[in-house]
């Protein structure tokens, strides 16, 4: 028997995209800011100051980045559990993202959600989901409303490899197809769905593929290059917007960290966490800067500034005052 | 007698149904190479070999179901589910496979399956990590559902579990994996519907399952300072229910406060106070109490999740109003 044509994994393509410092240097301070959010979450949850389940983005910041910069301000993300730096990327500030995770009155969703459940509507952040899948379908949703009204909106829905094999996928993106929403689903393919590579949760290693069975545009692309992700997703963006058609857009990409802060990620080896370190998404945008001839002050300052903002998130976080209710969010009356 | 953790009492039982029976087999998200996501299966896929112990992609419905098959035609599966919120991706496959085909099937095929994992909230996990879905399953005819608050039962049960010829729903403890029970090193099985005197009393009967047990046998301790000798009932099996063991308790005291970590609505503690009423109604001194979480879904923040799940001042409280102190 032969592979099916359809069925076999092409190369990712690693092309280069050329820049502007002026365009770079927003998506850079972006994917800084993410990256330092992360790590002072880190901190406080081992501190004790976050309590549950804390998924960081470290690795990842290009995709979220990149992806957001090509949405309008009002278009619609969708996303999971590991959705802090998606939510930045939308425009939530840093003081409400830090503020929920230490569960206090003053974060976004008023301590009630946490690290998983970061929405603001206000952002057309439509929010973080914890059951793995279960939100492919809302976005398509908000792609169907915004078909519905002809309001010209985009739906952008992020979400895991691991979670291209569950039902809430699957359904989705086929009701996507059928109905021509305008929608553009990216796979965050990190690899790895908690502890199980690739190989062992999917038959064919390539989610892009999925696009076929349903008539729909597909990408796929390496995640380390903010522009290029800009780039292509934008392609996807413009198709939804012009067409109504759904884009499914697989970026290979890599988490530093465990899947989660109780994950001490022991089924990987060191070698493939620090080859996988080399091609940093924020080191090699940062040089970028650089050869683009941003000066090394000007990048240093940019990086003091997305320091200060970070130190002011904690602050902010560590003096809010408790969160206080819950009982007038069950039911809107 | 040793004393083990609830985790590796799971382990055992496990293991021993797998050395005596082929047919049992492991399937789940995580549970082989992992060695599970709470380190439930720890060693079982070294032991047993992925035949045997099967990692899953995250396809509840799809593995669920898969099982469901397997059983049909003889096999014994284990599924595992990371945690029972995501059993809700899976319920079809529960409810209406598992639960009916031996009814569908005029008696032809039973299912002998074990849906287990960890249920109800753990710490500061969010509202769709934080459920308590036992009342959901309990509702159910054709499904077994059972809730094991200590080693020694989580032990015993889950071999009967293995060996029961129909579906049984198997709801851990999150936060019970690290509790620790006398457990014998000789073979024993727990049969279903029998529930259990965790600590015996005379003035009121606490009725729970689970986590809430060892609430009740806190607030217990902290009652007997007051003179107030509480009975701890642990129900075990939610189904079937064993009405005699609760019945007579309440008939001795008089008082009953059924306590339960899930959501107040159609609890599966309503269903336990009606049976106590249509038993025991000449015997009881006041009306039955029920401690609940409240009727919300579980907010992230400590001290809103603390406010809401039921704690040991809430049992003491409805304790006191069963005695009229309050
Ligand atoms: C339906 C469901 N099953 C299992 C889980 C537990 N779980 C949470 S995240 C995760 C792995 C998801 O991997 P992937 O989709 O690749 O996303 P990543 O975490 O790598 O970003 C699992 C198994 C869940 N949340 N929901």
């Amino acid at each position: 028997m032969t592979t099916p044509e359809s069925a076999r994994v092409e190369p990712v393509d690693e092309s280069v995209t050329t820049t502007t410092v002026e365009e770079l240097r927003p998506l850079y301070r972006q994917m800084l800011a993410i990256r330092r959010l992360e790590e002072a979450s880190a901190k406080a949850y081992s501190q004790g100051k976050i309590g549950g389940f804390l998924h960081l983005i470290i690795g990842q910041e290009a995709v979220c980045v990149g992806a957001i910069a090509a949405l309008a301000a009002d278009d619609y993300v969708v996303a999971t559990y590991r959705e802090h730096g998606h939510a930045y990327a939308k425009g939530v500030a840093a003081r409400p993202i830090m503020a929920e995770l230490y569960g206090k009155k003053t974060g976004l969703v008023k301590g009630l959600g946490g690290s998983m459940h970061l929405f603001d509507k206000s952002k057309g952040f439509l929010g973080g989901y914890g059951i793995v899948g279960g939100h492919v379908p809302i976005a398509a949703g908000a792609a169907l409303a915004a078909k519905y009204r002809g309001d010209g909106k985009v739906a952008m829905c992020f979400f895991g490899e691991g979670a291209s094999t569950i039902g809430g996928f699957a359904e989705g993106i086929a009701l996507a197809a059928l109905w021509k929403l305008p929608a553009v689903f990216i796979c965050e393919n990190n690899q790895y769905s908690m502890g199980t590579p690739l190989y062992r949760s999917l038959a064919v290693e390539d989610v892009s593929l999925r696009a076929l069975a349903h008539g729909m545009a597909r990408d796929r692309f390496d995640g380390d290059d903010v522009v290029k992700v800009k780039r292509r997703i934008a392609e996807a963006v413009q198709r939804a917007r012009d067409t109504s058609e759904p884009t499914l857009v697989e970026v290979v990409t890599y988490r530093f960290r465990g899947h989660s802060m109780s994950d001490p990620g022991l089924y990987r080896t060191k070698d493939e966490v620090e080859e996988w370190k080399r091609r940093d998404p924020l080191t090699r945008s940062r040089q970028r800067l650089i050869d683009l001839g941003a000066t090394e002050a000007d990048v240093v300052a940019l990086e003091d500034d997305v320091k200060a903002e970070i130190e002011d998130a904690v602050h902010f976080a560590e003096t809010s005052p408790a969160a206080d209710a819950y009982l007038p969010y069950v039911i809107k009356e | 007698m040793p004393v083990i953790s609830y985790r590796e009492a799971l382990n055992q039982a496990m293991r021993e149904e797998m050395e005596r029976d082929p047919d049992v087999f492991i399937m789940g998200e995580e549970v082989g190479h992992y060695n599970g996501a709470y380190k439930v299966t720890q060693g079982l896929l070294n032991h047993f070999s992925e035949r045997r112990v099967i990692d899953a992609p995250i396809a509840e419905m799809g593995f669920a179901g898969i099982g469901v098959g397997a059983a049909m035609v003889g096999l014994r599966p284990i599924i595992e589910f990371m945690t029972f919120n995501f059993s809700l991706v899976a319920i079809d496959q529960i409810v209406n496979n598992a639960a009916k085909i031996f009814q569908m099937s005029g008696g032809q095929f039973n299912v002998p399956i074990v849906f287990r994992g960890p249920g109800g909230p753990a710490v500061q996990v969010g509202s769709q990590h934080s459920q308590s879905l036992e009342s959901f399953y309990a509702n159910v005819p054709g499904l077994k559902v059972v809730m094991p608050s200590t080693a020694y039962d989580a032990k015993g049960l889950l071999k009967t579990a293995i060996r029961d010829d129909n579906p049984v729903v198997f709801i851990e403890g999150e936060t019970l994996y690290n509790s620790t029970w006398e457990v014998p090193t000789t073979e024993y099985l727990i049969p279903f519907g029998k529930a259990d005197v965790k600590r015996v009393g005379q003035h009121v009967t606490l009725i729970a399952w689970s986590k809430m047990v060892w609430t009740c046998l806190d607030a217990a301790k902290e009652l007997a300072k007051d003179g107030i000798e509480a009975e701890v009932v642990d129900v075990r099996s939610l189904r079937p229910l064993d009405h005699d063991t609760i019945c007579s308790s309440v008939a001795k005291t008089g008082r009953c406060v059924i306590v339960e970590v899930g959501w107040p609505v159609a609890g599966y503690g309503a269903e336990v106070a009606y049976q106590v009423q249509r038993a025991c109604l000449d015997q009881l001194d006041a009306p039955i109490e029920r401690v609940t979480s409240d009727d919300v879904p579980m907010p992230y923040a400590k001290n809103l999740e603390d406010e809401v799940q039921p704690q040991i001042k809430d049992v003491i409280a409805a304790v006191k109003r069963a005695l009229y102190l309050a």
